[in-house]
């Protein structure tokens, strides 16, 4: 098939971008989405021009290093990540605009490139159980009801790509930050730091520049791994108790 | 069940002598090789000892000394949390935007350990057993021990932190059997162990980056190892956003960098997988061992045209209910498969193998599903592929107990090649999905080159010539967790090292070296894109050094690897500047890196010339086809010193060293799956 594709371009995170327009003869609907752009970019290093840059890396929706607005929405039209998205879900004649994730926290770095970093330093205030190696307990002495244990493991599936954020009217990183406020909530080796985590992680996420949840639910609605938003009650809730207990 | 020699100093085997000579030629016989390392005594007692005998860092001392860790996969996270609570001064580097992306990330089945929670007969000796079975007797018996030995720490650990394993109802963990053992000893989160997994271990990091104790450094690659008087003391890394070229200096350095599977161009591996970390160690003299080794997964998605970038596994528990057939009749391949009749399918593993069915090992489905597609008889696009078939399971347990079992498969099937598996078979083919071959390391996992150690994929110490389901985690893990740790304070307790700056000739050189390669990257001004420098490299490893290999296609393999690299250096066509992100530079110095090691693997395979098992010569195999092993010639690591040579310029002749594989707690055996 044949493509009209609009492509945010930007030479590095200082430089003023611009939307570039390429058009593509020979798509073939089998390919994934990254494929496609693959393609374009081996004709524009034929033509010496210099190709788009774009994060991917696993390409099996996995690692949470792609991630596109595709006209509009993030990761495209499917529940699924960008790398996962084939061009079989677009038509002949179909005019493609593609930009990178847009949020405050998530500066550009090149053309489809963003800085991600901010959710990592999210983590580091608090996203894990303290456990250094070595220490653990035997793993059975600590027997996990199994509810608990698989909702801890739905939550668990967040990929950290961003999607959340970029769909957000208010640039919030609620979604990303409540799946792991749930995740570690629900089991009982995340209970003595519970609450320090909920406060420590929810002042990083606002120092980060990520606007404030409003509950207009685009986030779950994008995420390619169907994290639920209710997730986002559970954090608010632990942040009340917390809050209430002198945190 | 193989003898145990309680003393442990009575070899069951004889060292081997090769008399065949099929690499004559393309290599020089070095001196034998001796792991100084290796702990005598009984088997079950040698990790203790070891520990005990390795000196300790006082606490106070542990801060003045800094480690570099390069990779942030499991064996990387796991190692750099460790060291970073144990107190010392670590940096890592990564290639990705976060540690969480590093492709551990991927691995779908489960973790390995001998808990024995089932009470089926597990013990820490069946696994190391069916470890070094399964690794076909090509691995160091030490070492498999020691890896079952900390496997159920493993576990405990992940736990503790957080990793959401499955649960039975009573609220304990669940275990599930894996491929080629009788035993249930897999822990699993669905189908999402790695991710899990690697959270768990990318958070405990993170933690560490906290406390202060670690130094993340994201989006920089390493291009270079400094060797300064004898030690590996840093390595020069790149900045991928701003192109800066920095030189980061330490006490020890450690790669964690995953596995060089991307060779073949098409794999299960991540787009950005790359040699590179290893091979710039192995040009500064660490030997490469047992590069030949690569283990091909039957059952991943096929490719579907030339635009395709890299290939999707889907776990091989769909071998339990799937039944893998191709059309009789080659005239049948491009029909319907639903309107091809009974009688006039053929289910070749079931018919070849009637004992294993379609439940023989990775290899050896691999292998037959090749000669099924190279008879002509293969389906889907370009011939190359079988069919997977569910319609007697959906028939016999229902479509429902069916999607239960592979739902999350069968979506992905369907999202990647738009056809319904619940309708229409599925198809598979097999692809590149992990390597056993690595950098050489002793038992204390360092290798030959003082203070640079290397962990989880990137050596080559566990698994042999064949890796068994679900202990890729479980190694990577062990070597970071608690391999690593304890046996990085027997070096670090005579450091902290004289302090080497900027000005030293070996940090110079290096960086000059990374700067010049770059520079010369840039300045060829050519046609072709690095981009189709891989694809045609990955042709050519593929069909020589890939599922069979003969002396004629391995030594045509050598020859056409040297010419295209030959051409690579003088019609590459790299745009945009190094001082900026450029994705095509990096590629542009991976794939050079990946040429080279693909000459040395052909070099490898042509020269051991036996079937072992993911490594499969054609002149060795027995009246029926099936592998035939040669422990009397090649029981042995082949350990590659780098023939000299510099970027750019034909390698020269790389030297092998032998370390032999001597068993006392293991006979050797042929295996059999008929």
């Amino acid at each position: 098939m044949k493509l009209t594709l609009k492509i945010w371009r930007q030479p590095d995170s200082a430089a003023k971008g611009a939307m570039h327009t390429y058009q593509l003869n020979d798509v073939s609907p089998d390919m994934s989405f990254l494929e496609m752009l693959d393609v374009l970019n081996e004709d524009l290093n034929a033509k010496g021009e210099e190709p788009i840059a774009f994060d991917s890396d696993c390409r099996e929706g996995i690692c949470g290093m792609c991630g596109l607005m595709i006209n509009g929405q993030a990761h495209g039209p499917e529940v699924t990540t960008t790398c996962q998205l084939h061009m079989r879900s677009f038509k002949d004649g179909d005019v493609i605009t593609i930009e990178p994730w847009r949020a405050d926290a998530f500066p550009v770095l090149k053309d489809l490139c963003v800085d991600r970093g901010a959710f990592d330093r999210i983590i580091q205030q608090g996203g894990f159980i303290s456990a250094n190696t070595g220490s653990a307990p035997e793993a059975n002495n600590l027997p996990v009801n199994k509810a608990d244990a698989d909702r801890a493991f739905n939550v668990a599936t967040c990929i950290g790509c961003g999607a959340c954020v970029a769909a957000c009217p208010n640039g919030s990183a609620s979604l990303f930050m409540a799946a792991k406020i749930t995740h570690l909530g629900l089991l009982p080796q995340g209970q003595p730091e519970r609450e320090t985590r909920v406060v420590n992680m929810v002042a990083q996420h606002d120092h980060e520049g990520f606007g404030g949840c409003t509950n207009i639910g685009e986030c779950a609605a994008a995420c390619p791994k169907e994290i639920p938003l209710d997730v986002i009650s559970q954090l608010n809730k632990d942040l009340r108790t917390a809050i209430k207990r002198g945190h | 069940m193989g003898t145990l020699d309680p003393s442990g100093t009575v070899a069951l085997n004889k060292a081997s002598v090769q008399k065949s000579d099929d690499a004559a030629g393309f290599y020089a016989l070095g001196d034998k090789l001796v792991d100084d390392k290796a702990p005598t005594g009984p088997i079950k007692d040698r990790w203790t000892n070891r520990k005990f005998e390795n000196r300790l860092v006082n606490p106070a001392n542990r801060r003045k000394l800094s480690v570099i860790i390069v990779g942030t996969g499991l064996a990387g996270a796991s190692a750099g949390a460790t060291l970073g609570e144990a107190g010392y001064h670590v940096k890592t580097f990564f290639y990705q935007d976060s540690p969480r992306r590093a492709h551990s990330i991927a691995a779908q089945g489960g973790i390995n350990a001998a808990k024995n929670y089932m009470e089926d007969g597990d013990s820490t000796f069946r696994l190391f057993y069916d470890t070094v079975k399964g690794g076909d007797y090509r691995s160091r018996e030490s070492n498999v021990y020691r890896l079952a030995e900390v496997s159920a720490n493993i576990i405990d650990q992940c736990v503790a932190q957080g990793v959401p394993f499955a649960r039975d109802y009573g609220g304990l963990l669940d275990n599930r059997s894996f491929g080629g053992v009788q035993v249930s000893r897999t822990f699993y989160a669905r189908g999402q162990t790695g991710q899990q997994l690697l959270i768990g271990a990318y958070q405990a990091l993170e933690r560490q980056v906290a406390a202060g104790t670690v130094e993340a450094y994201s989006r920089h690659e390493m291009l270079e190892l400094i060797v300064a008087d004898g030690r590996a003391r840093g390595i020069v890394a790149r900045d991928m956003v701003t192109g800066e070229i920095e030189t980061h200096l330490a006490d020890v350095v450690v790669l964690a960098s995953g596995g060089y599977g991307n060779v073949f161009f098409l794999s299960t591996n991540a787009m950005g997988c790359n040699v590179t970390a290893t091979w710039r160690a192995h040009r500064k003299g660490a030997y490469m061992a047992n590069p030949c080794y690569t283990q091909i997964h039957p059952t991943c998605i096929p490719v579907s045209g030339d635009h395709q970038s890299k290939l999707t596994l889907m776990s091989e528990s769909l071998r339990n209910d799937g039944r893998i057939w191709v059309p009789k009749d080659r005239a049948d391949r491009d029909k319907d498969p639903r309107q091809i009749p009974e009688e006039d399918r053929d289910y070749y593993l079931e018919r070849i193998y009637p004992a294993f069915g379609n439940l023989v090992p990775r290899d050896i489905a691999s292998r037959a599903a090749k000669y099924q597609c190279d008879d002509g008889k293969g389906v889907g696009p370009g011939g190359l592929g079988v069919y997977l078939d569910f319609a007697d399971a959906i028939a016999r347990l229902g479509r429902d107990a069916v999607e239960a079992k592979y739902g999350n498969l069968f979506d992905m099937y369907q999202r990647i090649t738009g056809e319904n598996p619940y309708e229409v078979p599925m198809r598979i083919y097999p692809a590149v999905h992990y390597v056993m071959g690595g950098l050489w390391v002793d038992y204390d996992l360092q290798s030959n080159v003082p203070g640079l150690f290397v962990t989880g994929e990137a050596n080559f110490s566990d698994h042999g010539a064949n890796r068994l389901g679900a202990s890729a985690l479980m190694q990577g893990l062990a070597d970071g967790y608690f391999v690593l740790p304890n046996t990085i304070r027997e070096y670090l307790a005579d450091g902290p090292f004289d302090k080497l700056d900027e000005a030293h000739p070996a940090v110079a050189e290096a960086r000059a070296n990374v700067e010049d390669r770059l520079g010369r990257l840039l300045a060829i001004g050519g046609e072709r894109s690095a981009d189709s420098y891989h694809k045609e490299l990955g042709h050519i490893m593929w069909e020589y050094c890939g599922m069979e290999r003969t002396k004629e296609g391995l030594t045509l393999a050598i020859e056409k690897i040297r010419a295209l690299k030959q051409d690579f250096w003088s019609n590459l066509r790299v745009l945009g500047t190094a001082d900026s992100l450029n994705q095509s530079l990096e590629k542009a110095g991976r794939v050079a890196d990946f040429m080279e090691l693909g000459e040395l693997m052909c070099i490898d395979a042509l020269n051991r010339r036996e079937s072992c098992g993911g490594h499969f010569r054609a002149e060795s195999q027995t009246e029926d086809g099936e592998a035939l092993r040669h422990d009397d010639e090649f029981a042995y690591v082949a350990a590659w010193e780098f023939g000299g040579g510099a970027d750019g310029e034909p390698m020269g002749t790389p030297v092998l060293h032998k370390e032999d594989l001597i068993y006392t707690a293991i006979e050797m055996k042929q295996r059999s799956y008929k």
